[in-house]
């Protein structure tokens, strides 16, 4: 790997591998993508998140040539491919059935497409045998599809869209199938895969922890939009609306008014008789405009005594405790009523665990910690 | 012995209706001609007991199934049988595939209607749907009448009564036999395997030889034995839409029984027509066998 952090899209000089310019499609009176502008760079992973019915799917199959835009443009490589059909373009899908030929054995399957470029059949067989062995497939070549497993079938419907060396993988739910360890294990394969043939991923998920993982850039869609488009890491620390926030991973969200409090700084008042809670934040905020403090659960500390040097302290009363292993949530009731979650890691055994049901509790955090947003 | 009795069923059923009937017509068929009633000799007589057994035996001969081989009537028949059986079965394919396709590519709510309209013909008597080919396709029927109106034919085509007319018949008759198979086939095929194909640099047509036709073999295979086994027996048609020149094992068969009462050569054509048949009967098993198993 190079020793330069790789982020392209910071560079204003590069070409972006794929371009979406102001792309609508509409199903009959369904818009299912509404004037979308996107890039994607050369050696990208990236990831199309959203909740089903956002439109990721449309945009895939749109780049894969299976939907023609209603409007609008996408380039691959600075050239326009809505008029060129999926069979002529430089792009391979890997379907979320995997779509494996149930007819054909495992090494024929992955040949299928080098056989469709008339390549000479000893060029086939090596790049066949280069496949299943970046897959890990060797064992099972004469097999056919339903006589293996399910991650087996995964890495044969990956081994079959990489062993054209597209420019481009579209990957649509690649893990769904698979159950939650399998899981795991495959997002790293898929990243080391990734980085040993430098193809550009783009993966479409609902699942934001498989986002998180295999990502350089995620873009979260809601409605045919895309809502923001930055590093896992961005979009976690620093989301730009409530929605992100909300679709990322747990979130508390505190509703107030905001004022100015000295530099950077802001005052919310959030509930009636509460000390108002300091926060900052480099967006700017008019007095008694309205907004949302974001805050992690894992960023709230929970202690018995209040804090003396925290910025924000408020106090409450342990509701519920989700138990979760490594970490513990505990839901604190404020007196207004609110729920607030905060998360521990648990370095004790369970026996020596501070708080209990019904304790009083005082939670704090830093002025940094939260993300104040304006809608 | 409940499940004694469940195994018992089919095999009774077999014996009953399969196995007895046909051990009576080998009898019939290893049997000379006789003027009496019933119209052949020798005929088992259990009153002259051990001696009366022995000398039925003894009288029964291969001489029929001889015959078959000396008249050249018969193999001629059989192999005219062959070919018709095939080529309408190879037009059936032809006719009932894109049917077949068009129906499992419809919108999900056409389906059912579209299944129905395959299966109406059935509910009318197969017979009278014959007699009506005959109204259409005789010299002064509606075909003839249409091809003369349009002004395509100066004078009516002779089509009763020779091979053709027994081609459309088979076709008419069977391409339901042919389509619902090959529908079943065509309608589990996942469309994702299409766009895969295509992604993988299929154009639509090398995809559907390559993926579409591959899947749905097992429907083309079932749906052409469904055809070939009834239309190489087949009487009705080539009797009724067919003529003088039109050569099939069932018509001889009958002529053999109805017109010349000899039933020991009709039963002798019979055993060898089933002979025959078994052939693709077993094919057709063993296809359904592997389907089966391909589906576990």
């Amino acid at each position: 790997m190079p020793e330069t952090v790789f982020a392209p899209w910071s560079d204003p000089d590069a070409r972006p591998l794929i371009r979406f310019q102001n792309v609508t499609k509409r199903f009959g009176d369904f818009t299912a993508i509404h004037d979308l502008t996107l890039d994607i760079f050369e050696r990208e992973f990236f990831a199309l998140l959203g909740p089903s019915g956002c439109g990721k799917t449309t945009l895939m199959r749109m780049l894969a040539g299976f939907e023609t835009p209603t409007s609008g443009r996408i380039e691959l490589a600075g050239k326009d491919i809505v008029p060129v059909p999926p069979n002529k373009r430089a792009v391979n899908m890997m379907f979320q059935s995997y779509a494996l030929f149930p007819h054909l054995s495992v090494w024929d399957n992955i040949a299928f497409g080098l056989r469709r470029d008339n390549m000479a059949k000893d060029a086939i067989d090596r790049r066949v045998d280069e496949m299943l062995k970046l897959t890990r497939l060797g064992r099972f070549a004469r097999r056919k599809p339903h006589q293996i497993s399910g991650g087996q079938r995964q890495r044969v419907a990956l081994a079959r869209s990489l062993a054209k060396a597209p420019k481009l993988l579209l990957l649509d739910e690649p893990l769904g199938a698979l159950d939650a360890k399998l899981r795991q294990d495959t997002q790293f394969e898929l990243m080391d895969i990734q980085e040993k043939t430098g193809t550009t991923f783009v993966i479409v998920t609902h699942d934001q922890e498989e986002a998180m993982t295999v990502a350089s850039r995620i873009a979260v869609m809601d409605q045919g939009e895309v809502i923001q488009i930055a590093t896992p890491d961005k979009i976690y620390e620093e989301p730009e609306s409530v929605y992100v926030a909300d679709f990322i991973g747990d979130v508390n969200l505190i509703e107030g008014r905001a004022s100015a409090h000295g530099e950077g700084r802001f005052r919310i008042d959030w509930a009636e008789g509460q000390q108002p809670l300091i926060a900052a934040s480099r967006l700017e905020f008019a007095a008694g405009q309205q907004c949302h403090l974001a805050i992690r659960p894992e960023k709230i500390a929970i202690s018995a005594e209040r804090p003396s040097d925290a910025d924000n302290a408020v106090q409450g009363r342990v509701h519920d405790i989700a138990y979760l292993g490594n970490l513990s949530t505990y839901h604190v009731e404020l007196p207004t009523g609110a729920i607030v979650k905060a998360q521990t890691a648990n370095t004790r055994r369970i026996s020596r665990r501070d708080f209990t049901w019904e304790d009083p509790v005082w939670l704090s955090w830093t002025a940094t910690a939260g993300v104040l947003l304006a809608n | 012995m409940r499940r004694l009795v469940l195994i018992a069923v089919p095999y009774l059923w077999l014996l009953a209706l399969f196995l007895v009937p046909f051990a009576i017509v080998l009898k019939i068929s290893l049997s000379d001609t006789a003027l009496s009633i019933p119209p052949y000799a020798p005929t088992l007589d259990f009153s002259a007991g051990w001696e009366g057994i022995r000398s039925f035996f003894a009288e029964l001969d291969f001489d029929n199934f001889v015959w078959l081989t000396q008249d050249d009537l018969y193999w001629k028949a059989y192999l005219s049988s062959l070919s018709i059986a095939l080529v309408s079965t190879a037009i059936t394919l032809l006719v009932g595939y894109p049917i077949a396709y068009g129906m499992a590519r419809a919108p999900e709510e056409w389906r059912p209607t579209l299944m129905m309209l395959v299966i109406l013909p059935f509910w009318t008597s197969f017979l009278i749907r014959v007699y009506a080919w005959m109204g259409i396709l005789s010299s002064e029927g509606f075909l003839n009448q249409l091809l003369l109106w349009v002004g395509i034919v100066d004078e009516p085509l002779t089509i009763l009564n020779t091979n053709t007319a027994v081609y459309i018949g088979i076709v008419y008759t069977y391409l339901p036999f042919m389509i619902l198979p090959i529908y079943a086939a065509l309608d589990r095929l996942d469309g994702s395997l299409i766009e895969a194909a295509e992604d993988l640099g299929c154009s639509r047509l090398t995809a559907f030889w390559l993926v579409t036709i591959p899947l749905s073999r097992n429907g083309i295979v079932a749906g052409c034995f469904l055809v070939f086994i009834p239309a190489l027996g087949e009487f009705v048609i080539p009797s009724l839409l067919g003529g003088s020149g039109t050569l099939m094992i069932g018509k001889v068969l009958w002529e053999e029984f109805f017109s010349n009462r000899d039933w020991p050569v009709a039963s002798a054509v019979a055993v060898v027509l089933l002979l025959i048949l078994v052939i693709p009967i077993v094919l057709f098993q063993r296809n359904q066998q592997k389907q089966a198993e391909a589906d576990q």
